[in-house]
This record gives C-alpha cells, sequence and structure tokens, in this order.
C-alpha cells in the first residue's frame, strides 16, 4: 500500500486513524468431537480480510456494504471490542496493540466512543439517564464531584437538543429519536475526539434520522469530531461522509473522496449498489438490473470476490485476487479497471442490453 | 366534500377494494385508543396503491383489517371495507378465511416468520393450492414448480422439496411472493415487503413483486415506509399521519409536488445522492403518541403554516389537483399558498 501517501498527500500527514491491512478471521469450526467423528476440518470466516484506510481529522469516513461484508466487524476492531487476527490500527499514530496493559489503554480508550445501531438496546432500562450519561465520567475518573459531574450531564442533554431535566427519566420515557440522542450525549461524556457509529439512524424513521444526521453534522463542526460511519444506506453516506469505502466479503473493493465515488464511481460492486437504489426522483435513469445474492462468507468465491455477480468479469477475475491500485483520491481493486476494460461504451451497452430485457 | 369529476377523489364504481370511514381501536385500563381514525381509500383493479409512514401512523393496522388479521384487542370500531363491493369486514372467521389467499394475497416483512419451519417449501405451496382449489397432489406440485420458477428460484425441482432454512432471505422472500400468488388473488398486500433485505435484494423484490402482480392482473397495497420503494412502485400513494391519510394521490404529484406540509418536510428529510445540502429538513419533534393526539389537524404542533383553525378543527380530505389533501391550507381553492419552509429550529 505504498501508493498511498501519493494519493492523498494533504491528508496524510494528519490522518487521526490509520488501518493497515486489518483482518479478523472468526473460527466456526464444527465442535471438536463432530470434526474427530465425521472428519470435518476447520472452518474460519474471513470476515475483515486486509484493510486498510486512512481517516483525516475532523472528517467522516463511511464504509458501506451489503450485510455480511464486514463492515460492522471494522467498528468492532476499531474501538477495540475485537483483537485484530492480523493489521495495525494506529491512533494518532500509536498502535493499539502496542497498549498492553489497562494503563496505557485508558488515555486513548476514553478519546473513542461508540454509538450503536439500536437506541433500545444500547442503554439500561433499569437506570436513569443521567446516570446513562454520567457512567463514562465516572469510569474515566474525569470529575468525583456529584454537583460537577450532574452540571456536565444537563450540559450534555442540551448539546444534544434536549432538557437537562429529562436526565431524571428513564430511557422506556423516549422515543427512538431521544434516545439515540441520549447515546450520543454518553458518547460525548468522555470527550472524545473519534466516534465510531455502527448504523446510528438504521432503526429510524426518515424524519427523526433527518434529525440525527443534522445534529452528528453540528456536533462535528462544533467539536471537531472525527467519525467512522458505518451504514448500508447510500444516501445517508452521501449526505455525511467526506471519505467513503465500499466493503465486499471483508474486502475494502474500492474506497475515496466520497463526492468523487459517487460522481465517477469505478468498481462494478459500486456501479451495482448505485444502481440498486429505488430511483425516488422518478427520472427514469436506466440502470443495469442487480443480479445474484451475496455468497457465504465461510466460503467466498476465488479470485476476485465479486465475480460471479460481475458483469465484466474474465478468467483473471476468477483466478487472480485483485491488488489495490491507486486512483485520483483513494484504491479500487478491480482487474477490469486495471486493465482499462471498463470502458464508458460498455457500460451504456450493458445498460441499453438490460432496458430491452426489461 | 369529493367533486364528482375529480379523477381520484372519487372511489369508481368498480374499485376493487374500498374502505369508507375505517375506524380502529384499542380499548385499554386508561380509556380507548384510536389508532386509525377514519380514514377512506380504494385501490382499483391492476393498481398499486402505495401506503407509505412513518411507525406508529397506522398503516399495518390498516393493511391488518383488510384481511381480518387485526390482533385483539385491536378492533373494527367503525367503517366498512368492500372487496369487489361486497362487505368483508365482519365477517365470521371461516368465510374470511376462504377470502385470504383465494381473493387476497399476503406478503410479510419478515419471510422467516411467515413460512412454517417444519415444512418444506413444497409442502406449504401444495397445502396452499389444494386448499383453495380442486387440483391433485400431481397437479398442485406441478403447479407449485412453475410458481417457484416463476419468482426466479434457481434449480426449482430440487430447492422444491427444501425447507426454509435452507433458503437465503431474499430467496425466502421469493417464496412468500409465491404463496401470495398461487391461487391469482386479485389484491396482494405487502407490508413491508423489502425491508428486512440488502438493497440489492430489495431492487430484486421490488421488481419481481411488481412484474408478477401485473402478469397475474393483481392489485396491490404496498405499505412501507420507504418513499423510494413507493416511487419505483406505485401508481398512487397515501401518506400516513397519527393515523389519518394526510395525502393520497398520484405519485410522481405527491412526491414531487407535496402538497401538505408533512408530505413536504418528510420528502424533504430524506437524503438524496447528489443533492449537496448541508442540513436535511428537519420536522421538529416527532409524531405524537396515541394518548395525546393533538386536537384539530394531528400535525398541528409540527407545522410550520398552522393556523388557529387547525388547532380547532380537523380538516377533511379536499381534492387538489389530481391528490386529495387533508388540509386547511387548501380549503380556499382560489388562495395562492406559499412555499412551505421548515424552521432551523434546534429543539427536537
Amino acid at each position: 500500500m505504498a501508493d498511498r501517501v501519493e494519493a492523498m498527500p494533504e491528508d496524510s500527514g494528519d490522518a487521526l486513524v490509520r488501518v493497515t491491512d486489518l483482518a479478523k478471521y472468526f473460527d466456526v469450526s464444527p465442535p471438536w468431537l463432530t470434526r474427530v467423528l465425521q472428519n470435518e476440518p476447520r472452518l474460519s470466516l474471513r470476515a475483515v480480510d486486509g484493510v486498510s484506510f486512512d481517516i483525516p481529522r475532523g472528517k467522516t469516513f463511511s464504509l458501506v456494504g451489503e450485510s455480511g461484508c464486514g463492515k460492522s466487524t471494522v467498528a468492532r476492531l476499531v474501538v477495540g471490542l475485537y483483537r485484530p487476527t492480523m493489521g495495525s490500527i494506529e491512533f494518532e499514530g500509536v498502535d493499539m496493540a502496542s497498549l498492553k496493559t489497562r494503563a496505557q489503554m485508558a488515555p486513548v480508550r476514553k478519546r473513542l466512543q461508540m454509538i450503536f445501531q439500536d437506541p433500545f438496546a444500547s442503554l439500561n432500562p433499569r437506570w436513569r439517564v443521567a446516570d446513562i450519561i454520567a457512567e463514562p465520567i465516572r469510569a474515566h475518573g474525569l470529575m468525583s464531584d456529584d454537583g460537577e459531574i450532574a452540571r456536565r450531564v444537563g450540559e450534555l442533554l442540551e448539546q444534544v437538543r434536549l432538557s437537562a431535566r429529562d436526565g431524571e427519566k428513564f430511557p422506556h420515557e423516549f422515543s427512538g429519536g431521544q434516545r439515540q440522542r441520549i447515546s450520543i450525549a454518553r458518547a460525548l461524556a468522555s470527550n472524545p475526539d473519534f466516534l465510531v457509529c455502527d448504523e446510528p439512524t438504521s432503526a429510524l424513521d426518515v424524519s427523526v434520522q433527518a434529525q440525527i444526521l443534522n445534529l452528528m453534522k453540528d456536533l462535528q463542526r462544533e467539536l471537531g469530531l472525527t467519525y467512522l460511519f458505518i451504514s448500508h444506506d447510500l444516501a445517508v453516506v452521501y449526505h455525511i461522509s467526506d471519505y467513503l469505502g465500499v466493503m465486499y466479503l471483508g474486502r475494502l473493493v474500492e474506497w475515496g473522496a466520497a463526492r468523487e465515488i459517487f460522481r465517477e464511481p469505478r468498481h462494478p460492486y459500486t456501479r451495482m449498489l448505485l444502481d440498486a437504489i429505488p430511483d425516488l426522483e422518478m427520472s427514469g435513469r436506466q440502470r443495469i438490473p442487480v443480479a445474484g445474492e451475496v455468497p457465504s462468507p465461510i466460503s467466498p468465491p476465488t479470485g476476485c470476490h465479486f465475480h460471479p455477480r460481475c458483469p465484466f468479469a474474465n478468467d483473471r477475475c476468477r483466478t487472480e485476487m485483485p491488488l489495490p491500485i491507486a486512483t485520483a483520491t483513494g484504491e479500487v481493486r478491480c482487474h477490469a479497471v486495471e486493465e482499462g476494460r471498463l470502458t464508458e461504451e460498455l457500460i451504456r451497452a450493458k445498460r441499453a442490453e438490460a432496458g430491452i430485457a426489461n | 366534500m369529493m367533486s364528482e369529476s375529480d379523477p381520484v377523489g372519487a372511489a369508481p364504481r368498480e374499485a376493487l377494494l374500498q374502505v369508507e370511514n375505517l375506524r380502529i381501536e384499542f380499548p385499554t385500563r386508561r380509556g380507548v385508543l384510536v389508532a386509525v381514525d377514519d380514514i377512506s381509500f380504494h385501490i382499483n383493479e391492476g393498481e398499486v396503491l402505495g401506503v407509505v409512514g412513518e411507525s406508529g401512523a397506522g398503516k399495518s393496522l390498516t393493511g391488518a383489517s383488510i384481511i381480518g388479521l387485526l390482533e385483539p384487542p385491536g378492533r373494527i370500531a367503525g367503517g366498512e371495507i368492500l372487496l369487489s363491493g361486497r362487505r368483508i369486514d365482519h365477517l365470521p372467521y371461516e368465510d374470511m378465511r376462504r377470502i385470504r389467499g383465494r381473493e387476497i394475497g399476503m406478503v410479510f416483512q419478515d419471510p422467516l416468520t411467515s413460512l412454517n419451519p417444519l415444512y418444506t417449501v413444497g409442502r406449504q405451496l401444495i397445502e396452499t393450492i389444494q386448499t383453495h382449489t380442486d387440483l391433485s397432489e400431481q397437479a398442485a406440485r406441478k403447479r407449485a414448480l412453475e410458481l417457484l420458477g416463476e419468482v426466479g428460484i434457481p434449480a426449482a425441482s430440487q430447492r422444491i422439496d427444501q425447507y426454509p432454512h435452507q433458503f437465503s432471505g431474499g430467496m425466502r422472500q421469493r417464496v412468500v411472493i409465491a404463496l401470495a400468488l398461487c391461487i391469482n388473488p386479485k389484491l396482494v398486500i405487502a407490508d413491508e415487503p423489502t425491508t428486512a433485505l440488502d438493497v440489492s435484494i430489495q431492487a430484486q423484490i421490488i421488481k419481481l413483486l411488481k412484474r408478477l402482480c401485473h402478469e397475474h392482473g393483481a392489485a396491490v397495497m404496498l405499505i412501507t415506509h420507504d418513499m423510494g420503494v413507493i416511487a419505483e412502485t406505485a401508481d398512487r400513494v397515501a401518506v400516513m399521519y397519527a393515523g389519518r391519510i394526510a395525502e393520497v394521490g398520484p405519485v410522481s404529484q405527491v412526491i414531487k409536488h407535496a402538497r401538505h406540509p408533512y408530505t413536504h418536510g418528510l420528502m424533504g428529510s430524506i437524503p438524496m445522492i447528489g443533492h449537496d445540502m448541508e442540513r436535511l429538513t428537519q420536522i421538529d419533534g416527532s409524531m405524537p403518541r396515541l394518548t395525546e393526539i393533538p386536537r384539530g389537524c394531528a400535525f398541528n404542533p409540527r407545522c410550520p403554516k398552522v393556523m388557529e383553525r387547525c388547532r380547532l378543527d380537523r380538516p377533511e380530505p379536499l381534492p387538489v389537483g389530481n391528490s386529495q389533501v387533508a388540509c386547511w391550507l387548501y380549503d380556499d381553492p382560489s388562495a395562492e399558498v406559499e412555499e412551505i419552509v421548515f424552521g432551523e429550529a434546534e429543539n427536537g
């Protein structure tokens, strides 16, 4: 990944988070006795398989992909909920794997926080909101005086546009959107620089989603936060991201500046995802119909994982794993792009073909 | 209220499904909650009606009441549901059972809960076909195979003898669609059929549902929270808010020129690729709980165009263009309605 420094010269010096060749394999083997009696092999699931990207300070990097592509595993690896099988995660130049003891980890931990998808599951129903938000303050020993903590909790509630009085209530008294605000307030309690947001709006209605996305953008501006944003919704990602990575079966098939990818998607999978979005503006644009399903990550296809669904695949794609090629703002992994096979004429021809088939 | 010339407003006599002043209540210890409040709409033969709204708007209850699957203590407290001119809202259980499947097919959100895990998909299809027709086991199996092929299940002759857990989510939803269409019903009620699926699978299922219903001549009531799905599929759309219909009209009209302030705000709050906005339109607050639906127009506390009258009187659907809009802004047909702008207020 030597190309990266050339690819992003202005940002490479100020990457808050740098992920290099990150991999996480899960052991999904049958139990030992079954393996012995039925002579079955060990199985490993490569949830994340060699992912590299940088997140510049104060920016939003989004990971998109379909279920099972490994995007949530990356989120959990980055906050340290899983240990990587291979590769490294650097936070401000410090390799997280080098932090062995709790004492070494604590100063880094409080600077990265996570927001989860389901605000109904991520808040303890028996705790008052004020206690939920105060927990990180107490856990990290940021304040000890109760009055001071109460003031800080009130401030945090107001920061997420709730009222300081709401601290007295229990989570069940709030709607989904308000609960997600409480999760955000809790995440902000330890003054983090970096928030990992795993599908923070997927469980919410659209109008509430708009409120939360607006709030997240406002907070980013006010507090200079850096986000790693995980989502399956490309429209949401378009709205919130500066940088974008597209994952497929554990690999990052394309990443770069978000606007660039949306304007000129390179990888056939990125194109397919964009074509799959319902046409809300009813513009009648021509699209290649989506075919096939995501294969099992336990036995992914050989070569390029996407080849069975790719309209442009050839023999090389079936056998050889594509390596990252530098683009203007990032990287793409595709033989067709590398060989220059993916011309506009070819894509237009495929679309026209599909139009007739329809 | 409705003018005779209005093509959408007045339900044509031949409407396949007609819902008149439907009211669904939940009796509780603290009083009666009205979940669906006096709504009327119709679906023509072969038409796709989208019903869109946020959670709690009453869209799924409306669908459940039509197929007679409203779960107690929920009950239809008023109004009529007519299928091909025949009242079906107060039929005995056995009569309703005959209508379900034969005249009205159903597709639910989660395909795993709509299929019986203990029977092969073939068994379930054959059972449904034999319940409603006189076909022999052999002929029913042949029909089931045809259907599985039609919904795009590869190697149908092998997969027919597999169990639901051996199918992926998208394939299961295809089986559910095959089940819904196996007796050629006139109406299919699809409640969030693609919500549990990935985008690439969603696109395939929408296309399939649209094509098959067209081929089988079935009308569809498509219940969803996703405006994109509506834009791709529906002919007309009804927008629900707090148990009422805010706006109903041709889909392009509602999407491009939303009349009701709620629809307008809802459309603005959807992020769209290619639209660079610093902030999305924000409808502050949230939909009222059933216990605290405000007097007058249910949307009035969140509406940027609220007037005195909205707080007192409840607006009835009024014809505006080809749509019907329940909003006092359109009470005076000569008055020009200025652009609806939602405030930048920060309080949620």
